[in-house]
């Protein structure tokens, strides 16, 4: 029971971490119609930018703010260089450039940190495992869970409860009337570009201590961002909340609970390759399966 | 006069190529992975090999050789296509370079049938290791299982019984599980078989705490390893359940980004950089002089590697076309190996000592791996008796 509880726990925390990332790309998506596929790219950064601070200064306090910072103002660059350009054009171009962007970000980290991982420190206070009465579980781990569910209320209050909000969920849903009713979309486009930047420069300081900040670790998480991005409903950041924690749980409770299940059918060895082979197919079938229910997503954020 | 004129174009153009031809160096195609979490393996690969050339003045075995390095990205696919622009385009017919064994198997089995020759600086699978043996691949480093064989009878000298193990879902991962399960006469009370490009183990990590086995054995190279240690080591579990590896799992870079924390772990491997022989003692001052980094087993292998090759093309002249004769030079391993005691088998891998290490406190404060003693000498492997050369 307290082995579940615990599994349950890291599913959650896989899930914090990845709608960190899918916020943003369903953003962008919904209000401007882009695939960002260089969005993992983003993440890489901030997670090198953090690494940096926290090696230079000391402090992982201090690793914070380098992260956000680098993250949201290189997607500002980014949107203001690029993205920009690629509005009108049809998704394969969107997909080509943004594809050129994640060679561009790998070698320029190739040329300025090397091939080899960078690693920061866990901060002391965080180091350890908090005992919470039935077993040990990672303190950092904890702050992680804290911290995205933190983020997610925040995000909820600034679309439901903001002008810039109320501009955001017009652009998603009416992006036509938005632009007619004289909003200053190119900027609009920029700031929410900025934020979804912002949040995966923070997922990836987040990931800093836990993973090494290495080239293409961008590339890894992306693949099951997009996944909950798809299960959420394109462009739904509710949607985005609810498919993270889902695949988070789902990814997590096959690799740590199916190949016990299978043994109790079959011998021992023969119920680990199947196990393994089936959580690692175990989130696109669950993707499969929501989009023969719902083809749009559980959340579809274009009415 | 037209016809003339073109004529001597041409004529000075084969004049050129002729004089170009004779001073070209002998090419060899290096197919490793340089991106991504394991990008360092292969870096490791290519600067060892590449010192190993710069040391002999840009030659191997006397003989002046160019390496073209292309990046396969881990991918099987990829590092396909790279051989085949390798050997089609580029005329070349001597490869090397591979880190990893999914990666191998997809290349080298059409580079032995193209007639070319493979030399392995690191992957060494059981799939090509026993029946489907090859006159022309060679191995430099080891057979994947000996490593985990090694770590068993590890794990068998430290009095431990029961064991929880680990290793990716990929070739050489099986190939860890099995070995390590060969030489490991205590019991096995869990299995688990990880993504090969998993960087998270909370799941796993849980599994470990429920079951409490004596200790665990993990294959994970790269920076998948480093990551399974730092959530080990997070999760408190480094101090209640110790660690036995092979050395893919506990390397110079790996130590680095671990600190402290790894003080304690076991290790087994054929080489390290404490070796006392004086080919080790210039490789680890050659390194250092040129790289100033860290200095990794793949870095041995790779440089082995380039030793052994030399050895060959010395013998036969730098020819590699008659791949018989390369055989016959090769299979002498006529070189001094950084690891000491190096021989081919029948199937053409090594024979070699394995020795234990453990992970301790250094003279200056930060960790280091030290080697303990002899594990085994003279070990081949479990499937040369199924190979037929």
């Amino acid at each position: 029971m307290t082995l579940v509880l615990e599994q349950l726990l890291n599913g959650l925390q896989l899930g914090v971490m990845l709608f960190l990332l899918a916020a943003g790309l369903t953003l962008v998506f919904g209000i401007m119609g882009v695939i960002n596929l260089a969005h993992g790219s983003l993440y890489m950064v901030g997670a090198y930018a953090a690494a940096l601070a926290a090696k230079i200064t000391g402090s992982f306090l201090l690793a914070i703010p380098a992260g956000l910072a680098a993250g949201g103002l290189t997607g500002m660059a980014v949107e203001y260089l690029v993205i920009r350009h690629l509005y009108g054009r049809d998704h394969l171009d969107q997909v080509l450039a943004t594809f050129g962007l994640i060679l561009f970000f790998n070698q320029t980290i190739i040329l300025l940190f090397g091939r080899q991982p960078l690693f920061v420190q866990i901060p002391p206070a965080l180091s350890g495992a908090v005992d919470l009465g039935l077993f040990p579980y990672p303190a950092y781990r904890l702050c992680i869970i804290a911290a995205g569910l933190l983020i997610a209320v925040g995000l909820y209050f600034l679309i439901q409860r903001t002008r810039l909000g109320m501009l955001v969920r017009a652009g998603a849903t009416h992006r036509e009337m938005v632009q007619a009713l004289g909003v200053d979309i190119r900027l609009l486009y920029t700031i929410v570009f900025g934020l979804g930047a912002l949040l995966a420069g923070f997922a990836g300081l987040m990931a800093g201590p836990l993973f090494s900040v290495q080239v293409g670790m961008g590339e890894q998480i992306l693949i099951l961002t997009f996944v909950v991005v798809v299960i959420g409903g394109l462009g739904s950041v509710a949607g985005a909340f609810w498919g993270a924690l889902l695949v988070g749980l789902v990814d997590t409770s096959l690799r740590a609970f199916l190949p016990q299940i299978l043994r109790g059918m079959m011998a021992g060895s023969e119920a680990d390759a199947l196990a393994s082979g089936i959580s690692a197919m175990g989130v696109y079938l669950l993707m499969a399966l929501v989009l023969l229910i719902k083809p749009k997503g559980l959340f579809p954020g274009h009415a | 006069m037209k016809t003339m004129r073109i004529m001597a174009i041409a004529a000075a153009t084969f004049c050129a190529a002729g004089a170009v031809q004779a001073q070209e160096p002998l090419k060899i195609g290096m197919i490793t992975t340089l991106s991504g979490p394991a990008g360092y393996l292969g870096l490791d690969i290519r600067d060892a090999f590449q010192l190993a050339i710069d040391m002999q003045g840009g030659k191997l075995g006397g003989v002046p050789v160019q390496v073209l390095v292309e990046d396969d990205g881990l991918k099987p696919g990829q590092g396909k296509q790279i051989s085949e622009k390798f050997m089609k385009t580029d005329k070349v017919k001597l490869l090397t370079g591979i880190v990893f064994s999914n990666v191998a198997l997809a290349v080298v089995p059409d580079v032995l049938e193209d007639g070319g020759i493979y030399v392995s600086p690191n992957a060494g699978p059981s799939n090509l290791a026993g029946k489907e043996c090859h006159a022309n691949y060679y191995v430099v480093s080891w057979q994947n299982d000996s490593l985990h064989e090694s770590a068993g009878s590890n794990a068998n000298n430290l009095g431990y019984k029961k064991a929880f193990i680990l290793a990716p879902n990929y070739p050489a991962g099986k190939d860890a599980l099995e070995g390590f399960k060969r030489t490991f006469k205590g019991e096995v009370i869990g299995e688990v078989f990880t993504k090969l490009d998993q960087n998270d183990f909370a799941a796993e990590i849980a599994q470990i705490r429920a079951a409490k086995p004596d200790f665990i054995f993990q294959f994970h190279p790269g920076g998948a390893g480093i990551a399974f240690l730092r959530q080990y080591q997070q999760a408190g579990l480094l101090e209640q359940i110790p660690m036995v590896v092979p050395s893919p799992s506990m390397d110079a870079v790996t130590l680095k980004a671990i600190g402290d924390a790894a003080i304690g772990v076991n290790v087994s491997a054929q080489w390290n950089s404490d070796f006392d022989n004086p080919a080790n003692k210039a490789f680890v001052e050659a390194w250092t002089k040129k790289y100033n980094r860290p200095i990794t087993y793949y870095a041995s292998q790779g440089y082995d590697t380039a030793l052994a090759i030399g050895a060959a093309l010395k013998g036969t002249g730098g020819k590699v076309d008659d791949a018989k004769a390369f055989r016959t030079a090769m299979m002498k391993a006529d070189f001094v190996s950084v690891r000491g005691n190096f021989k081919f088998g029948n199937n053409q891998h090594p024979v070699q000592d394995w020795y234990s290490m453990k992970v301790v406190k250094g003279a200056d404060g930060a960790p280091i791996i030290k080697t303990n003693g002899k594990i085994s000498s003279n070990t081949g492997d479990f499937y040369a008796k199924d190979c037929k050369l």
